[in-house]
């Protein structure tokens, strides 16, 4: 590889960061609530995904040396719309606003379900929870016959 | 209403140009009411109310868009591309009816089933989740918005997940099905909102319509193929295309009768429509790739379905799960249609996305008068309940038939459009598979049938007819399967109509009011 091979692989990687730093966040919390067998820890990986998410979104309504999206005023506080100024793209921003409280909604709704899931199973882990399901599943087959299709 | 002043012009200015906004708006309202007013008594006729005032606007949007035009809405008056923008078409319409009267009609059956299933003091919470879920259901298909896709999407979602719970008063399960409907829905949305999100990156517009027009001038592009990836994947784990169905068979057997029926005939329609409609009005596949990416795609997932949920279904000893499995093998046929990628493999989908809801609301609608009376829905349970609920259980034949696709029966008709399609691609193979899973829905349908009719009586049971507040909505839904079996008018005319403006591609950006321009705060 000579150098300028390697610069332009640099740049490539330096050029995407927000992409990269998007993908390790989601899947961190896509293997977080795949393979954690505890419902909290499951939920708090979703938060995880889905905060990878937001900043994606945010991140690509940044443009290079844009500043806050507002009109300058002038002494007598009328709007002085001045083209030489470059302003980030605030729809994205707005966007995850919505997102973000569409997330806190599934957040509570999760955690309000876990508690009624101790509340009448008394744990929390899924491996027990599917013990006491199996058990449950293997009664019911006994009394009414075998039914193939699992446990989800 | 919104605006008011001169200054903005306002698209719509009597009642009935509001109506696709108030469709979504109705229910939406009835379900804070239901709560704020408190009176436990008033909870259903609010609901029942607010469920016929949508249906009336589903029914004009209906008959003003089968001519093939549609009604573009400009929401608070703002216009698109920058607003968010309703916009009505036959396909829209057609699912907006579709909800909206399965809504009506299973609303006394709601009303006898909640009160046997769930305690009286989470009545009126009931009743505002359950219309907060048309609300989004009505939203997700009206919306011409991408965003708004998502939000409406997550609204029905969650209170779907809210109603899939109620079910632990029979069944703790229920808690853990719902918990593990909510992991898999929020990462389908989440999957699709990154599609989106790509979508903006590519085009700079949330509008519909108008990705259609810029995705047009693109050709051949990476990231809104990425696009399409994330939002096939995501709807996919909200129709419970076969193998990303997990979540179904297990919410569909725990919640509670009335909330398996609306999710049954409803949720997974609705997220169809979403499918249909990003595939076909926004990527519109000449343009972003070639249809053999799409056979390749969507047919083998479509038949995996169609063998492998129907072959566990022959298997269930429990009437409900075996429906639910039988559920999964029908959106395999749906999309098998769009798989097809012609005008009467669209046709079929649309008309089996009709057919399929009124005969799965019927038999979903008979297991709860079951459950009333025999407490269960395993086979051994109900067995020789049709000699004391007659009435109930002929509307299990019905159902039954329909699903198998017998002549005489809405789900004939679906199934014979979706053979023709298949001949016309010249596909007899495909023909032959058609009808091969149907013959495996003839023996799961006659276990029941068997079931409920040569088995000695079960004890246990309270033998008695349904009441009318079931055994009628019940019959409503059983006699439209043999209606729409025999007048084929409506549905293939509506299907027809929406399929041939969903294959047509992009209807354009409506044209804006130049009067708009000067509009301001």
């Amino acid at each position: 590889m000579t150098t300028g091979d390697n610069e332009l692989m640099i740049e490539f990687l330096l050029g995407h960061i927000n992409y990269w730093l998007f993908v390790v966040l989601m899947m961190t919390g896509l293997y977080i609530v795949i393979v954690r067998g505890n419902y909290v820890k499951k939920i708090v990986g979703l938060n995880i995904f889905q905060t990878a998410v937001f900043m994606f979104y945010i991140s690509i309504g940044k443009i290079t040396g844009g500043t806050a999206p507002i009109f300058p005023t002038d002494s007598q506080g009328r709007i002085r719309p001045d083209p030489d100024i470059v302003y980030s793209n605030p729809l994205p921003h707005v966007l995850i606003l919505t997102a973000i409280v569409v997330g806190i909604a599934t957040t509570a709704l999760g955690l309000a379900l876990i508690v009624r899931i101790r509340e009448e199973y008394n744990t929390i882990e899924e491996d027990d929870v599917l013990e006491i399901e199996t058990k449950l599943a293997e009664q019911e087959n006994r009394i009414h016959g075998f039914g193939p299709g699992g446990g989800a | 209403m919104a605006g008011g002043t001169e200054a903005v012009a306002h698209q719509a200015l009597e009642m009935t140009d509001h109506l696709p906004v108030l469709q979504v708006l109705i229910p939406f309202i009835a379900a804070p009411l239901a709560v704020f007013l408190g009176v436990r008594s008033l909870a259903w006729p609010i609901a029942c109310a607010g469920a016929i005032a949508s249906l009336v606007c589903s029914v004009v949007l209906m008959l003003a868009t089968l001519d093939g035009s549609f009604i573009s809405y400009h929401l608070g008056g703002w216009a698109p591309p920058y607003g968010i923008e309703y916009r009505v078409d036959a396909a829209n319409a057609f699912v907006l009816l579709l909800i909206s009267a399965t809504a009506v009609v299973v609303m006394p059956f709601t009303k006898a089933s909640v009160d046997a299933e769930i305690p009286k003091k989470d009545h009126t919470l009931f009743y505002a989740c359950f219309m907060l879920c048309i609300t989004g259901l009505l939203g997700v298909v009206v919306t011409g918005d991408a965003f708004n896709v998502f939000v409406f999407l997550e609204i029905s979602s969650l209170s779907a997940y809210v109603l899939v719970s109620q079910g632990s008063h029979r069944d703790r399960r229920a808690l853990t099905v719902a918990y593990d409907y909510l992991l898999m829905g929020t990462i389908g949305a989440t999957f699709f909102v990154i599609g989106i999100g790509f979508l903006y990156m590519a085009t700079g517009t949330l509008n519909m319509a108008d990705i259609a027009d810029r995705i047009a001038g693109q050709g051949d592009n990476r990231t809104i193929q990425a696009a399409f990836a994330f939002i096939l994947v995501g709807m996919g784990l909200k129709v419970a295309i076969y193998p990303l169905h997990l979540w179904l068979p297990g919410a569909y057997n725990y919640a509670p009768s009335a909330v398996t029926v609306l999710l049954a005939a409803t949720a997974t329609k609705a997220a169809i429509y979403v499918v249909l409609r990003f595939t076909f009005s926004v990527f519109q596949p000449e343009f972003t790739f070639d249809t053999n990416v799409l056979y390749w795609i969507i047919i083998p997932f479509a038949l995996l379905a169609m063998f492998a949920a129907s072959l566990i279904a022959v298997f269930q000893t429990n009437f409900k799960r075996m429906l639910a499995y039988s559920s999964i093998a029908q959106i395999g046929y749906m999309l098998l249609g769009i798989g097809f990628f012609n005008l009467s493999g669209l046709t079929a989908t649309m008309v089996h996305l009709f057919n399929h809801s009124i005969t799965k609301a019927a038999l979903f609608m008979a297991v709860g008068a079951l459950v009333l009376r025999s407490g269960s829905t395993f086979y051994d349970r109900i067995r020789g309940m049709g000699k004391s609920m007659p009435l109930t259980s002929a509307v299990v034949v019905i159902g039954g038939l329909s699903l198998i696709g017998i002549p005489g029966t809405a789900g004939f008709v679906s199934k014979w459009m979706l053979v023709q399609a298949a001949f016309e691609l010249g596909w007899w193979w495909m023909a032959l598979l058609i009808v091969a899973s149907s013959l495996l829905a003839v023996i799961y349908v006659w276990r029941v049938l068997e079931v409920l009719y040569l088995g000695d009586t079960a004890e246990g049971a309270q033998h008695k007819e349904a009441p009318m507040m079931m055994a009628g909505p019940m019959w409503v839904a059983a006699l439209a399967c043999i209606w729409f079996g025999f007048d084929t008018s409506l549905t293939l005319e509506a299907s027809r109509v929406a399929a041939n403006g969903l294959l047509s591609g992009n209807a354009g950006m409506a044209p804006v009011p130049t009067t708009a321009a000067g509009g301001g705060h």
